[in-house]
């Protein structure tokens, strides 16, 4: 008998007093002829009740309080912010995944490096800054999830250089809470979810940002209503 | 010390020694109430929390019970995504598997998430045996092996250090494990997290091989879940061309949508955070990005038998979160080394003893390694009452009783050592069963009060060892009802050997009759 058959029977073994009738599905109502407990999801889709710009509001907040540094602009505005930025940093080079919106680094005086999958982590390690969007953010959390689609790139550029510059489409790209985060996040692709910069809190329980990811995080919040114009 | 839990005194004698160290109990006390203050208003944000916790523990359980098909379906779905998975028994399996998918590479070194499984089963210790080395990369856990300490927390290992020690630690021995502290390096907490940043990003550019756990794995798609802060689990995870995941049986959770509960829970309970600053997710292997060649291997070690007893499975429910710990008066006096394996805490008291058997000194002793306080309990996020599972193993500690152990039913034999407990036990039986011999007890132990000595003699020393024995008061409570609601008569009409009078009877009798 293999291991595998071996814990598979110690599990059935050890589960005799579960009655044969009741099946594994998602737990069903628990009521008649269900001797296990229901699942209720009961718990609320999202806290409490807020307008989209609202919503974005306490993004920012909640990013901000994890200290991750906020920008906020429109379309006209960002190639002249992320040039600013980069330059305020004193990057020299820039890590641009495929598919990012070439208007958006328009602005900005600094090498262009292209990430490319034979491209290695040393390689990665001497670049300054990384410029990303994302798929989604999630106000109730300040978190912001990546899934490699484009204009993210592999989960490594966003983790190796020290400088991580992300831009939101808001409204859209943003939701209230974990809840309606999953839905619009495919399982089958690989996904980094960002709470502000690298932190540790392994001594005496003092927060300290930047262990060994990013140490700086900022996040433009890129507003549709003038990008239409 | 060394990094094994072989040979740990039982609990009472380790935790004796631990309350002695004075600076230890410092150290812990400043974090556990640093955290248990941030953990509460973390908690107080949620209006649902009570719901999202009878949710995260119904998932929990209806997977248990369903187990062998969420293993199956979860099989099926991380090989259909370029994974393969194996099975471990137990630890020995584990390692042997593990040390084989290392040597497989060619590589000698490999990078390491922090991960409890991994502790459990002593992985580190296995492949240094085979001439690999294993880093951890975790912050705490480089300053646990740097040390040649063990881990003393769940979620924060190196929790009995404060930063004079760890400074001290990395000064000392970072240079035999690669780049060597900074020269000048202070005790400041953004200091040393550099230090370590410096040291180990060496590691992760030319690591080929990475080893990890995981917090949850979705049966329905196959992906598994890290949760982490610092950024060296991601690291591990996508840097190196192999990931090994070594993970418990009982990490399964059926859908996708369930993470929704536990993203939710796992954060606001363990570093009091709205959520950790990486949580990264996989599914078998993606072409370009990550390890190319992705290994699960699935461990039961203990888990099938603890899955076996229905007071105690619920410990199976656990997310690792360690709430438990930074609330327990008990976890926050004796530390986490007195627990003598990768659990410490309240979580630790019944996990410990029910994976490995209540199979010598140390697991009968963690059963009692508690004030029963409860606090545990409804700091748990996925409800594991703790309390009653503590009960029940000490029911199977002094009386012994059915148990499975390696798969196989047997019978516990009674605990040595518990011999006097369950004398005073039937003692206290019959006494109760005879009130005037109660009553004549009580008032013979009033009336000696003051002779009474502060230890035990006899088989009782064991006992009031770790107890203070009770003051007896100068009048028992019935005594003292009789003196002031009972009638002076009355005294004779209580139960005397022999009469049919009960007492609760004739006391209401004479309420009645006032």
């Amino acid at each position: 008998m293999s291991s595998r058959d071996l814990v598979l029977a110690r599990v059935r073994q050890a589960l005799a007093d579960v009655p044969g009738g009741e099946g594994p599905g998602d737990g069903g109502t628990g009521g008649q002829g269900s001797a296990g407990p229901p699942v209720v999801r009961d718990y609320h889709r999202v806290h409490g009740s807020r307008t989209q710009a609202q919503t974005v509001d306490l993004l920012a907040e909640n990013l901000a309080d994890y200290r991750a540094i906020v920008h906020r602009t429109d379309a006209e505005g960002l190639p002249g912010l992320i040039g600013r930025l980069l330059a305020e940093r004193g990057a020299r080079s820039v890590l641009v995944p495929p598919g990012l919106d070439a208007s958006w680094t328009t602005g900005a005086d600094v090498t262009l490096v292209e990430d490319r999958v034979s491209s290695t982590a040393r390689e990665l390690d001497r670049v300054d800054s990384v410029l990303t969007g994302c798929a989604v953010a999630v106000a109730e959390t300040g978190t912001l999830i990546l899934d490699a689609g484009p204009g993210q790139g592999r989960r490594r550029i966003t983790l190796v250089p020290d400088h991580h510059l992300c831009v939101v489409r808001v409204p859209d790209q943003v939701v209230g809470s974990v809840p309606e985060a999953l839905p619009r996040v495919a399982p089958d692709r690989p996904l980094t979810w960002i709470s502000g910069p690298s932190a540790t809190s392994d001594i005496e329980l003092d927060r300290v940002e930047g262990v060994h990811g990013p140490r700086t995080l900022e996040v433009i919040l890129l507003s549709a209503a003038q990008r239409a114009d | 010390m060394s990094g094994t839990y072989l040979g740990m005194p039982a609990f009472p004698r380790a935790a004796a020694t631990a309350t002695r160290d004075t600076r230890l109990r410092a150290n812990l006390t400043h974090a556990t109430r640093t955290i248990r203050d941030k953990r509460a208003k973390a908690v107080a944000e949620l209006d649902d929390w009570a719901e999202l916790r009878a949710a995260g523990a119904a998932v929990k359980d209806r997977t248990l019970r369903h187990l062998d098909h969420y293993l199956e379906q979860l099989e099926a779905a991380v090989t259909a995504a370029g994974g393969q998975v194996h099975w471990a028994l137990d630890a020995d399996e584990a390692n042997r598997i593990v040390t084989r998918l290392v040597r497989e590479t060619g590589e000698t070194e490999v990078v390491k998430v922090k991960s409890m499984a991994t502790q459990e089963i002593g992985l580190n210790e296995a492949l240094a045996r085979a001439g690999i080395r294993a880093y951890e990369t975790d912050l705490a856990e480089l300053i646990v092996q740097l040390g040649h300490d063990r881990p003393s927390h769940i979620l924060v290992p190196a929790i009995h250090r404060n930063r004079a020690e760890i400074r001290d630690i990395f000064r000392r021995e970072m240079a035999s494990w690669g780049r060597p502290a900074p020269e000048g390096l202070t005790d400041s907490p953004a200091e040393l997290a550099e230090a370590a940043r410096l040291h180990l990003r060496e590691k992760f550019l030319s690591a080929k091989v990475g080893i990890s756990g995981a917090n949850f794995m979705v049966a329905e798609t196959g992906t598994l879940v890290v949760v982490e802060s610092e950024g060296n689990g991601r690291m591990c995870l996508t840097l190196p061309e192999t990931l090994i995941s070594v993970v418990g049986i009982e990490k399964v959770v059926p859908e996708w949508q369930d993470l929704e509960i536990f993203l939710q829970l796992l954060p606001r309970s363990s570093t009091a955070e709205r959520m950790n600053p990486y949580t990264s997710t996989w599914t078998g292997t993606t072409d370009g990005d990550g390890p190319q060649t992705f290994h699960l291997v699935l461990l039961d070690n203990g888990r099938t038998d603890t899955l076996a007893d229905t007071v105690g499975r619920q410990a199976l429910r656990c997310i690792r979160c360690s709430a438990c710990l930074n609330v327990c008066p008990v976890y926050e006096r004796a530390g986490g080394h007195a627990y003598g394996s990768p659990y410490p805490g309240p979580i630790g008291a019944i996990l410990t003893p029910q994976l490995r058997g209540l199979a010598g000194p140390l697991e009968e002793s963690l059963p009692y390694a508690s004030s029963l306080c409860g606090a545990c309990y409804e700091v748990c996020p996925v409800a594991i009452d703790i309390p009653e599972v503590l009960v029940h193993l000490r029911e199977r500690v002094v009386q012994g009783g059915p148990v499975t152990l390696g798969g196989t039913r047997t019978v516990l034999q009674p605990a040595k050592g518990h011999a006097a407990e369950r004398a005073a036990m039937r003692a206290a039986g019959w006494a109760f069963d005879h009130p005037g011999a109660l009553r004549t007890g009580m008032r013979l132990a009033a009336r000696t009060r003051r002779l009474h000595p502060r230890r035990l003699p006899g088989p009782g020393r064991v006992w009031s060892r770790t107890r203070d024995l009770p003051e007896v008061p100068a009048e028992s409570f019935r005594d003292w009802w009789q003196r002031t609601r009972g009638t002076s008569s009355g005294r004779g009409t209580w139960a005397e050997p022999g009469t049919s009078s009960e007492p609760g009877t004739s006391s209401e009798q004479r309420g009645d009759a006032k």
